[in-house]
């Protein structure tokens, strides 16, 4: 899985867990970024990944990411 | 909506949350509005979100009250004056194992144990009491799942010291207290989470980064039983389950194969299956609900199906029989139309998709459950949690004799010339009179449920009723009515406020397998006569229109009613004077409440 796959299966996810299609990832992009992304919806966020991917986060993988360039690499470090 | 519907997909539901929301709210249609207050002991966020769309599905409306977290305790015992202004119509408390404050030791003494027994139970039993005494509304109450350690390994299950054991004992007192109390139910968390399963249920990473006492993947499931509970007890329960014959009830066509060539009994592996459906669905049946039949098929043929000597179901065993070539969705209007029932009151079961597509199409509010290998069956009807009980009275036993019995009075019917001749022919007798206690459970069941004949529509809770019964302000009626068919219980409920010299009627139902039987004029008689005895002049009538009740948009004007006022959206108010009223009803013989 490249990093352009990864990123364009998250943006889905992303548009569709807050319910908006503009929404547009970058490496870069943060809670601070998208409106709706407080610490309630980030459970549902990590939860729809997850299954997207069909992988696990761990505890310290969760509270340590900063930014959705990081959860992407976790995802395809997973992946491999 | 499909989304919603067993066997949900909880990935789907979780990542497309807003996007299910947003659609049910652009759903036309009535729903009930109510207000739901949940006590957590752990986070209820999402759990509020996920039950909402459930609600929405079946017509409900819902408000919430969410607890600050884990405040659950002080919120019933000291409820805040937000909770107390809420006014909840129902309370979940949402309470799990990870909310347990005494659990035993190894270290403890048997009497240690018993003592932290009692301390956990008295814990709830005093929030129970004291919601109950302020809100005298129905309390929903988690039991607990087992826990996710076993200490003492398969020990934990008999050993008094056990986690396991010791929760098995509360689930226990919690089961009585549910028994001896009415408007108390339990949502059953255990066979949730075994359901589910332990292991992923308990995840330790959801509770101790969200607080949550679940892993976030069960919150569907977890959500969607509190919403049957819900739903059931708003009358939102399906009512018939029509099914299909050929590869449903049995393996083959009988048509084709001869009722000997047909697969049910105990010979085969999937003669077996199909017998256990039979036999559940025949429990189904002794629960009250109604069975039908709904095939493409010769009606002798299907006859001689259901009489096939390994069969656990009998053509007595269904109120209806439709086997006929017509498509099935007219089939099915048809047998809504021949109850009295709206087409939402039906569970349709096929194994056929294309037939399941056309119903689903066709008729919306039918639920058509996807039967996919006879296997499969039961747990598709099972978990759907339409037919969920919580309210269970002497008539739902005797529901489809009188129905039948109903079949008859038609056919009868036919027969007469002249329709009041017909009338006096049924014998009728009725009992009317102010409530008796060993009633309320049905009375408080119809409000719920009648949507036709049904000039206000409003529901109430069985709390709710309780609190009419015992007031002096009330003039209450019901009516029951028996034939020479059969005994059609009770059938007809009409409350009146008593307020100055008027007596404001705000219910007045009936139940339509009652329809035109002139009992509406003998419950009028009786009102008019109430009336008069405590020197109340005028009735004072009210139609709230809905989409379904059009039928009594006239009532009151047949009454002899005048019409006082009219809002836009069809609202009508009517009098009339009980001083020179005399009595309407002729074919009834009315009689009131057996003396003691």
């Amino acid at each position: 899985m490249d990093g352009r796959e990864i990123f364009a299966r998250l943006n889905k996810v992303f548009q569709e867990v807050f319910d908006d299609p503009s929404i547009r990832l970058t490496p870069q992009t943060t809670a601070d970024d998208i409106e709706d992304w407080d610490s309630l919806e980030h459970i549902t966020l990590i939860s729809a990944v997850e299954r997207e991917f069909r992988m696990k986060f761990k505890m310290k993988e969760i509270s340590s990411m900063k930014n959705v360039g990081e959860m992407a690499g976790i995802i395809q470090e997973r992946a491999r | 909506m499909q989304e919603l519907i067993y066997p949900f997909d909880p990935g789907v539901i979780i990542r497309k949350r807003k996007a299910l929301k947003r659609a049910l709210e652009a759903q036309e249609g009535p729903r009930l509005r109510k207000k739901i207050a949940v006590l957590g002991g752990s986070t209820t966020s999402d759990l509020v979100k996920t039950l909402e769309l459930f609600l929405l599905d079946a017509g409900i409306e819902p408000v919430f009250y969410e607890s600050e977290y884990a405040q659950y305790f002080q919120d019933a015992m000291f409820p805040p004056e937000s909770l107390a202004s809420f006014q909840p119509d129902i309370i979940w408390i949402h309470t799990t194992g990870r909310n347990i404050e005494n659990w035993p030791t190894v270290r403890d003494s048997d009497q240690q144990v018993e003592e932290k027994l009692a301390a956990e139970l008295g814990r709830f039993q005093a929030m129970w009491e004291s919601l109950e005494k302020r809100f005298r509304c129905p309390i929903i109450q988690n039991n607990f799942e087992k826990p996710f350690f076993r200490l003492l390994g398969n020990r934990d299950a008999w050993d008094i010291h056990g986690r396991t054991h010791f929760t098995a004992r509360l689930n226990g007192a919690f089961a009585q207290y549910a028994a001896e109390h009415q408007g108390f139910f339990l949502n059953d968390t255990d066979y949730l989470a075994a359901d589910f399963g332990l292991r992923r249920w308990a995840d330790p990473a959801c509770w101790n980064m969200y607080k949550y006492a679940m892993c976030f993947e069960a919150i569907p499931a977890f959500t969607f039983s509190v919403a049957n509970i819900i739903k059931s007890l708003f009358g939102k329960n399906k009512k018939v389950l029509a099914l299909d014959l050929d590869n449903t009830l049995w393996g083959g066509v009988v048509g084709d194969d001869g009722v000997e060539g047909i697969e049910i009994g105990q010979e085969t592996g999937v003669a077996q299956s199909y017998y256990e459906f039979q036999s559940y669905v025949k429990q189904l049946k002794d629960l009250g609900i109604l069975l039908t039949v709904c095939s493409k098929n010769e009606e002798e043929n299907a006859l001689a199906g259901l009489s096939h000597p390994e069969g656990a179901l009998r053509p007595e065993d269904f109120t209806l029989i439709k086997a006929n070539w017509e498509n099935k969705d007219r089939n099915i209007r048809e047998t809504a139309a021949a109850l009295d029932l709206l087409p939402e009151s039906i569970v349709f079961a096929d194994d056929n998709p294309a037939e399941r597509e056309i119903v689903q199409a066709q008729v919306p509010g039918v639920l058509v459950p996807e039967l996919e290998g006879v296997e499969n069956y039961i747990a598709a009807i099972d978990r759907s949690g339409c037919f969920e009980t919580t309210t269970f009275s002497q008539d739902d036993l005797k529901r489809g004799e009188m129905y039948k019995a109903n079949a008859l009075r038609a056919a009868q019917q036919a027969s007469f010339g002249d329709y009041g001749e017909y009338l006096r022919s049924l014998q009728m007798h009725a009992v009317i009179d102010d409530f008796l206690p060993v009633y309320l459970t049905r009375i408080t069941q119809l409000t719920n449920k009648s949507n036709q004949f049904n000039l206000t529509t409003r529901r109430f809770t069985t709390e709710e009723m309780e609190t009419v019964y015992n007031s002096p302000d009330y003039i209450r009626l019901y009516g029951k009515l028996v034939d020479k068919f059969g005994d059609n219980g009770v059938v007809s409920v009409v409350i009146g406020r008593k307020n100055g010299e008027a007596l404001d009627i705000e219910l007045w139902l009936m139940s339509c397998r009652v329809l035109k039987r002139d009992m509406e004029l003998a419950m009028l008689d009786k009102l008019a006569e109430r009336c008069r005895e405590q020197g109340l002049k005028t009735l004072r009538g009210f139609y709230y229109p809905t989409p379904k009740n059009g039928m009594v948009k006239g009532l009151y004007e047949s009454f002899g009613f005048h019409k006082t006022a009219e809002e836009p959206d069809g609202s009508t108010v009517w009098e009339l004077e009980t001083g020179s009223y005399a009595p309407k009803c002729k074919v009834i013989a009315v009689t009131g409440n057996p003396v003691e």
